[in-house]
Parts: C-alpha cells; structure tokens; sequence
C-alpha cells in the first residue's frame, strides 16, 4: 500500500514544496523574491526528474479509481512542470524590469501546476473538476496580478465570471451524467454506456454541457470571447503562463472525459467538436487578420490553433489523439517563442510592446529575437522548415485517414488565410524600416533558454522522431 | 569513389551550411563573406559537373540513390536521386547560382553577407527539389524554397514590394496546400510516400481526375499558367535583379518539373482526359499573354510576360503527346524533350534579359522603356548581348531559343493543326515584343542626358552575360548532349504516360 502511494509522490512533494516556499516567503524579507524564484525552479526540475524516474513503471491505479498513472498522465505532467519552469524563467526579468516581481507569482504559478497535475492523474468526475478549480482559481488570481491595471482588473474579471459560468456548466453535465450512470468514476461511466443502445434525452444534456466546459477552457468558438480580452488585458508574463501550460490540462481533460470516459458517445461528440474546430478555424483566423494589438492578434491565432487541435481529436481514435497531442506539444513551443520575445521586449517608457506596428525594423535593432520571431511566425503559418509543418500534416493526415477530406481542405485553406497575418508580423520587422527602436532585456538564463526555443522550432523539424514516437506511444 | 559519395546530399547540404557560413562570417568582415560566398557557388557548381559526368544517361532509373529512414511515424523517407530529367536542373541551378552572386557584388556593404547567405540557402532547397524521391520531402523543399524567395523579394526589393511578395507567398501556398492534401491522399491508398512507388499504384477515375486536379492547381500557380499568373510580373518588378533571375530561372521550372514527376507518370489516365484544358490554357498564355507583353511600358514586366509565353510551351509539349496516336511515339518524345529544352533554354535566356535589365537599373534606376533610348551609343558592348540574348527569346535558330519551340511546334503539328499554327504565333508575337523593346532602348537616337552619360559594363557584368551567351549558342548550336542526357527517362516518361494505371 505504501509503495503505491509513493506513485503519488511528484504531487506531495510539489503541495509540501509549495507551501514551505509560501512560508519562507512569508520570512525572508527584501530577498523573499530572489528565494521564490529560485525555490520554485528547484521544485520543478526536481519534478522532472521524478517524473522521469516513473517512466519505466507501468500504469498504477490508485484512491478508488480515482487517480491513475498511466502514460499519457505521466507525459502530460512531464510537459506541464517543463513549461512552467520557463514560463518563470521568461517571465522573472520582465517583472523585475517593471519592479513587480513577488513570490505571489510564482506560489500561486506553483499550486496552479499541482492543479494540473491532478487533472492529468484524473480517473473520477471529482478529481477533474477538483484539479481544475485549482488551475482556475489561481489563474484568477493571476491575471489580476497587477493591482494598478484596469486592463487586469477588468480581464480579471471577466475570465472568473465566464470561467465560473463554464465550470458550472460542466459540473452540471457531470451531475446529470452521475445521475444517469450513478458513476463517478470515468471507466465505470464507460462500462455503463457500453450497454446503452440509444441516447436519451439525459445523455443528450450531460454529453452537451459537458463538451461546453471542454470548450470553454480550450478556447474553441462559440466559448472564446474570454481568450483575447485576458490576452490583451493580463500581464505579459502572466499571458505566457496562460496559452502554454493549461493547454496540456484542457487536452488530458478532453481525452479523460470523452475518450476514457465517454469512447461509446464517440459519433455524437465528433460531431459536435467538428461544429467548434470549423467555427473556431474561420472565426480565429479571420478575425486576426483585423487586429493591430499582438497580444490579441496571438490570441485569435490561439483559437486557429484550437481549431486544429479539435481537428485531429475528433477522429476519435487513436492516431488522431496523438496528431492533437503533438499538435498542442508543438503549439506551446511556439507559443513559448512569440510571448518570449514579447516578455524581453519593452518600450522606452518601460511599457510593454502592444501595438504590431512596433516591431517596425527589429531585425536591425534586435536581430537575435527577429529571427526567434520569424521562426515562431511561419512555424505557426504551417510552412516546411519549422516544426508547425509536421503539427499540421499529422492532423491532415489523420481527418483524410478518416474521410473527412472536406474538413481537410477547410484547414489548408484557413492556413492559408492565417498565413496572412503571420506574414505580416515578419513584415513589420524585417521588410520596414526602422522607426522607434526597442529596448530589450539582458538577463542570461531567459535569453539562453529563448535561444533554445528558437533553435527547437528548427532542430525539430529536423529531428522529430523522438517526440512523434513518444506522442503514439502514449496512446497505445 | 563518385558513386560511394552521397553526392546528392552534398549538393543540397553545402550550399544551406555554407549559406550559414557566410551570416557568421559576416563578423570577421564583409569581403570575407562575400568571398566566401562565391567560393561555396563554385564549389557546388564543381560537385554538379562531377554529378554530371558520372551520370549514365542511358539508364532511366534513378541513379546516385540514397535513402534513410527519417520520420517514422509519418513513413517519411530521406530519399533522393536523380534521372535524365533531374541532372539538366540541377547544372541549371548550379550555374544561375554562381552569376547570381558574381552579379550581387556590389551591393551595399551592410546588407550583402545577408543577401548572399540566402540566395545560397535557396540553391540548397532548389537543389532538394529536383532530387527529392519522398512525396513529403518533395513538398517539403518545394513549399520551403518560398522562405528565403518572400525574404529577397520582401527585404531587397523595390517600392511596392511588400505588396508583391505577400502575394507571390500567398498566391504560391494556396496552390500547393492543394497538393498536400493530395500527397496524404496517396499515402491513404498507396501505403507509400516514395515516389517510384506511387507511380505504379492503380487509382480509378475518380480518384485519378481528384489527384490530377489538386496537382494542377499547384503546379499552374507555380509555373505559372494563365489565369493564376498574376504574382509573377509583380513579383519580377518588385523583385532585387538577383531574385528575378532566380525566380525566373529556376523557380519556375519547378513547376514543370512537378508535372513530369507527378501529374503525368501517377495520374496517366486523368491527364489525357484533361489534356485539353491543359493545352488550351497553354495556348492562351502563348497568344494573350504574348499581346500582354507588347502593351508593356516596364522592362522587366514586359520580360515577366515573356515568361509566361514561354513557359505555355513547355506545358503544351509536355501534354500535346495525349494528342498525338499511340504509334507515334518518335513524336512524343520530341514534344517531351522539346518541353524539356525549353525549361533549361528559359532559364538561362530569361535570367540573361533580367541580368541585362539589371544592368541597366544599376546605372539609370529606372525600368521604364521610355526612359531610355540609344543606349548602343554610350554602352556597345551590352547592346550586343541584349541584342543577342533578345533574339534567343525571339527564337533565332542558333540560340537556343528555338530548339524547344521548333521541337513542340513540329510535334504539335501531328497532333493538330491549329494547336501548332497558334504556338508557332509565338515567333511573330515574340519577335514583336522583344524586339520592339530592344529597338527603343538601344537602338536610335541617344534618348537624354542621362542616358548620354552611362558607361559600359565592368569586367564583373560583362563575364556574367559573356558565361550567359556561351550557354545559349552551345544548346542552340549543338543541343545534342542535353538531349542523350535526357533521352532514356524521357522514353520511360512517354511509356508511363500510355499507361491507364487505372484498376485492373
């Protein structure tokens, strides 16, 4: 009994990790930054390695079903802990440079990643929503970091009032769902539906809602609208934590809930994933064209991608999960990049680039992170040469192998609507000239591991075998 | 010890790595740069010539051969090889390459290294396509040369650039995700993305009239055929000299280079349905886009237009031979081959007129006809090589203009006589256009002042048109080696496209 709960052990020493640091926070005084820091990005790469160490083990499952380890869980968790310790390490300068670096940041990034963890071991209704109340709240939280911001506040509270709305449509869905199958539990749901022969009125609302909270915390059309309004309005720093690590958690979440769960429903949410990829395709690529602000103009493209990730997910097995898995892995690399580059920018009054108009002749003012951009930009355009040309072939290939050829072709041609505004993100800074030069930040660590972002965005495209491999291991 | 060399590999990979070179040696100092840039051009046209001498031209199958596993979950291979179609291309490149770069010299000193480093990065690419044997990484090279082509254009070009390389981009891209879609499609019924395979599997009609189109339309945008040829007269005039020549050169034969390689050995069947529109939309860019030209007022969109006139020969050949009856096969191949001399005459006839205006450009900065006029008064020596390299575009017999026109003109005869009498308007239309331009800039009365104090070319132009000119009287004169080198994989075209490959 006891070595199982050592299965646990990544998340106890995160929760016990978390709440020394909130204590020697609490402390240490003028230093109690620098510690947090520090602490945090100790307790993370500690977390990779002991997520590492379990690879090898097979899938355990523990607590009445309600957690299990098995590989997607672990390679999830995996990504989770490596995307929050460089969204810190991007972010640390570029809260220092404004004077508002304070260890809030990083415990509340810190429970918010224990959130997702439990999400990703999610077995049980319980354990979802109890692991995504956790990422909620404290991206709550954060978004209002800045005290003084309207634009914060006002994000703010929009994400919590549509966030708690969408987390309430989908607790809905699930009580429906236990009143039904008198199930928490996502395997016993499953061996229930099994027997069902046709659906029922109650299936029909439980299976709606609960695809609506799905919907709600990918960002996929019609429940976006909380996506460039917390883009624009959050931090830049807190913006970066918001389109990289969750992604991972909303995925696990979509496969525990209605591949684990709910495989037998599997013609009635294809369908109903496909209304939202298309709409999420067009409107996100669309209405980016008309942006001028980046921040937004990177949040409508984050719908496009959604769009795509939906895409491949609702061929409903398992060569299309693992085309949405690789699709969001690549996704967040890119998205890492661009809000990177973004973080170590800043204007002469120390304010953040907003307008895309700014970035008017980087490449001859910062030539290092024009190019990280360039890269970023065509890796999300799709084109050959970068990594986001595998993200999008795999997904095409998986909607052709299931004959959804036409949807196929909607894609491709959304991308290369898309393309248009990527391509002129490239324009400002390399085809015009030089108007208002920016000032970028030094800081050692966050330029390396940009550098190496940029680098993968390439080295990816050339070496892809271990990811792709990994990607259709997990769902075998 | 050739054989035992991955040639291939080297001629893709030293230009792209070299081209890296040339960025970090922009730190030691811009003359080593350049330098070196002219120095990794020459080594890759060196390999190509060893290529070329150690190809078998009677073999149609693919020689120099290398193949790895490279993606597995996609089945991807990194296969490549080259026939009697590919080896043309390659010297092609090869040799536009180094002139390209001996041509960039002098640009300013600040932006050159950069400049070079991606001309030599998109001659690796450009190499990659004519090589590649693996679907994807076909279309991975074909779709990637747009990268380093939207950056010359984009950064280096002229007033209204931006305008015209987001939409060669766009334009580009919209074509070939078509031809995505359709590589994925094959890989759902073949099993395979290797191209030798692909050419054997069955499709039935449906199928083969789907995948037929999906490549038609990205390679009519690609090089170019009437009515999806809009980018390019505005990517050619926006275009830095260098980039015009290569675009026009090379990337465009790209295109054809496509149909030979996919339309017509995997779709056999749809393309003698459709060879009809194929042929009618070549005809009309022969004639429209030839009266096109003559209204022209800018040197290098008049030129544009000429290309696209030109490059309608190259498709009428290729698809005339659905035309012509089975037992004529002696007249097929001529229209394949005369296609093919066509690609490798273009590319150097149509990248010495971009040199030329060039030159001029770099004097007077300005393209418009009207603003010249008597220049073979103050430059003799370059109005000869106008003179001469207008007469190729026209077609004189003895440049090698007119060994693919007179090639597909004699074959489309057999096949009909009107597709012929319309081709062969070319010579009357070209010669209108061409020399009527050539008339106003160089021959008269000096036009003014500025015209009056121009100089002639330097050592530097001069060697680049004189290389040019060497080409042009060679395959016009004595076109016989180009075409043994081709003559065995074209007969293995003409025999793969009688094939229905339909199911049995």
């Amino acid at each position: 009994m006891l070595a199982k709960s050592l299965v646990v052990m990544p998340e106890i020493a995160l929760l016990t990790a978390t709440l020394a640091i909130l204590m020697i926070s609490l402390f240490s005084g003028r230093k109690s930054e620098l510690f947090t820091y520090v602490l945090s990005i100790t307790i993370l790469l500690i977390m990779v390695l002991l997520i590492f160490r379990s690879l090898n083990r097979p899938e355990v499952v523990l607590f009445g079903e309600m957690y299990v380890n098995d590989e997607l869980a672990k390679l999830i968790k995996l990504l989770v802990c490596i995307s929050v310790a460089v969204v810190f390490i991007y972010a640390r300068p570029y809260l220092l440079n404004r004077e508002n670096s304070r260890p809030e940041f990083y415990i509340l990034g810190l429970f918010a990643t224990l959130g997702m963890l439990v999400m990703a071991s999610a077995q049980n209704f319980i354990t979802i929503y109890l692991g995504l109340e956790l990422l909620s709240l404290c991206m709550y939280a954060l978004v209002a970091y800045l005290r003084d911001s309207n634009n914060a506040g006002e994000a703010a509270i929009k994400y919590f009032v549509l966030g708690a709305i969408a987390s309430g449509m989908l607790l809905y869905g699930m009580s429906i769902m236990y009143g039904i199958t008198s199930a928490l539990s996502l395997s016993e749901i499953n061996a229930y539906l099994v027997n069902v022969d046709e659906l029922n009125i109650g299936l029909i609302f439980a299976l709606t809602f609960i695809v609506v909270g799905v919907a709600f915390k990918f960002g996929a059309v019609p429940f976006h609208m909380w996506v460039p309004d917390v883009y624009q309005g959050a931090p830049t720093a807190v913006t970066l934590f918001i389109a990289t690590a969750p992604k991972f958690a909303a995925f696990v979440m979509a496969i525990r809930l209605l591949s684990h769960g709910m495989q037998e429903l599997v013609v009635d949410w294809q369908q109903m994933l496909m209304i939202l990829a298309v709409l999420s395709l067009i409107f996100g690529n669309v209405i980016a064209i008309a942006q001028s602000h980046i921040k937004r103009m990177l949040a409508y493209s984050t719908i496009s991608h959604i769009g795509f990730v939906l895409l491949g997910f609702l061929s409903g097995e398992n060569f299309g999960y693992a085309s949405s898995l690789f699709y969001i892995v690549i996704y967040v690399l890119m998205a890492a990049g661009a809000f990177g580059v973004l973080l170590s920018l800043k204007k002469n009054d120390d304010a953040d680039v907003d307008a895309l108009s700014e970035f008017k002749g980087l490449s001859q003012s910062h030539p290092r992170l024009a190019m990280i951009m360039l890269l970023v930009m065509f890796s999300m355009a799709g084109m050959p040469l970068t990594v986001g040309f595998y993200a999008k072939l795999y997904v095409l290939q998986s909607l052709v192998y299931n004959d959804f050829i036409w949807l196929a072709i909607l894609a491709v041609v959304m991308s290369i609507v898309g393309a248009f505004y990527y391509l002129r993100v490239i324009k400002y800074m390399y085809f015009d000239g030089l108007e208002q030069s920016l000032g970028a930040q030094d800081a050692l660590v966050a330029n390396t591991v940009l550098s190496i972002n940029g680098l993968l965005i390439v080295g990816l495209f050339i070496f892809p075998n271990y990811l792709l491999n990994y990607c259709v291991y997990v769902f075998q | 010890m050739v054989n035992s060399l991955p040639i291939l590999s080297i001629l893709i990979w030293l230009p792209i790595v070299g081209g890296l070179f040339v960025l970090a040696a922009k730190k030691i100092s811009v003359g080593v740069a350049r330098w070196l840039s002219l120095i990794v051009a020459l080594a890759t046209l060196v390999i190509s010539i060893i290529l070329m001498m150690g190809f078998d031209s009677s073999q149609y199958a693919m020689q120099f051969y290398e193949k790895i596993p490279w993606i597995d979950v996609f089945n991807i291979y990194y296969a490549l090889g080259v026939d009697g179609i590919s080896v043309p291309l390659i010297l092609l490149t090869t040799v536009i390459t180094v002139l390209v770069i001996i041509a960039g010299w002098e640009i300013s000193r600040e932006c050159i290294a950069e400049y070079l480093a991606t001309f030599l990065v998109l001659e690796g690419l450009m190499i990659g396509v004519f090589c590649a044997l693996d679907a994807i990484l076909f279309y991975i090279f074909f779709e990637g040369m747009l990268i380093p082509m939207f950056l010359i254009i984009g950064i280096w070009g002229g007033p209204r650039r931006v305008y015209a390389t987001i939409k060669f981009f766009l334009y580009t891209f919209f074509g070939s995700v078509f031809l995505l879609i359709a590589l994925i499609y094959l890989y759902l019924n073949a099993g395979t993305f290797d191209i030798a395979a692909l050419q054997l599997t069955r499709f039935d009609e449906n199928q083969q009239l789907f995948l037929f189109l999906a490549f038609f339309i990205a390679f009519a945008v690609k090089i170019p055929m009437w009515p999806v040829h809009t980018w390019l007269p505005d990517a050619h005039v926006e275009a830095p000299t260098g980039g015009s020549v290569v675009l026009a050169a090379i990337m465009l034969k790209v295109g054809g280079y496509g149909f030979l390689r996919f339309s017509i050995p995997i779709t056999p069947y749809a393309s003698s349905q459709l060879a009809y529109l194929v042929i009618a939309v070549s005809l009309i860019a022969v004639v429209y886009i030839g009266f096109v030209a003559l209204a022209q007022r800018d040197m290098k969109k008049l030129i544009a237009y000429s290309s696209i006139a030109h490059m309608g020969f190259v498709t009428l050949g290729f698809f005339v031979i659905f035309k012509l009856a089975a037992n004529n096969s002696s007249y097929s191949e001529l229209a394949l081959q005369g296609g093919m001399v066509q690609m490798i005459s273009h590319g150097f006839i149509s990248g010495a007129m971009f040199l030329c205006v060039g030159v001029l450009y770099d004097r007077m900065h300005s393209r418009q006809i009207a603003d010249y006029g008597g220049v073979a008064n103050t430059m003799p020596k370059f109005a000869t090589f106008f003179v001469i390299f207008a007469m190729a575009n026209v077609g004189l017999p003895g440049t090698s203009g007119f060994v693919g026109e007179f090639m597909v003109i004699l074959a489309s005869f057999k096949a009909n006589v009107w597709f012929a009498f319309l081709a062969a308007s070319t010579l009357i239309l070209g010669a209108a256009y061409t020399l009527w331009m050539v008339k106003r800039v160089a021959f008269g009365e000096i036009g003014n002042d500025e015209v009056a104090k121009l100089k002639d070319l330097n050592s530097r132009e001069f060697f680049c048109l004189f290389v040019l000119t060497l080409f042009i009287l060679w395959i016009g004169l004595w076109p016989a080696p180009l075409i043994e080198m081709m003559d065995a994989s074209v007969s293995h075209l003409l025999y793969q496209a009688q094939q229905t490959n339909l199911p049995l």
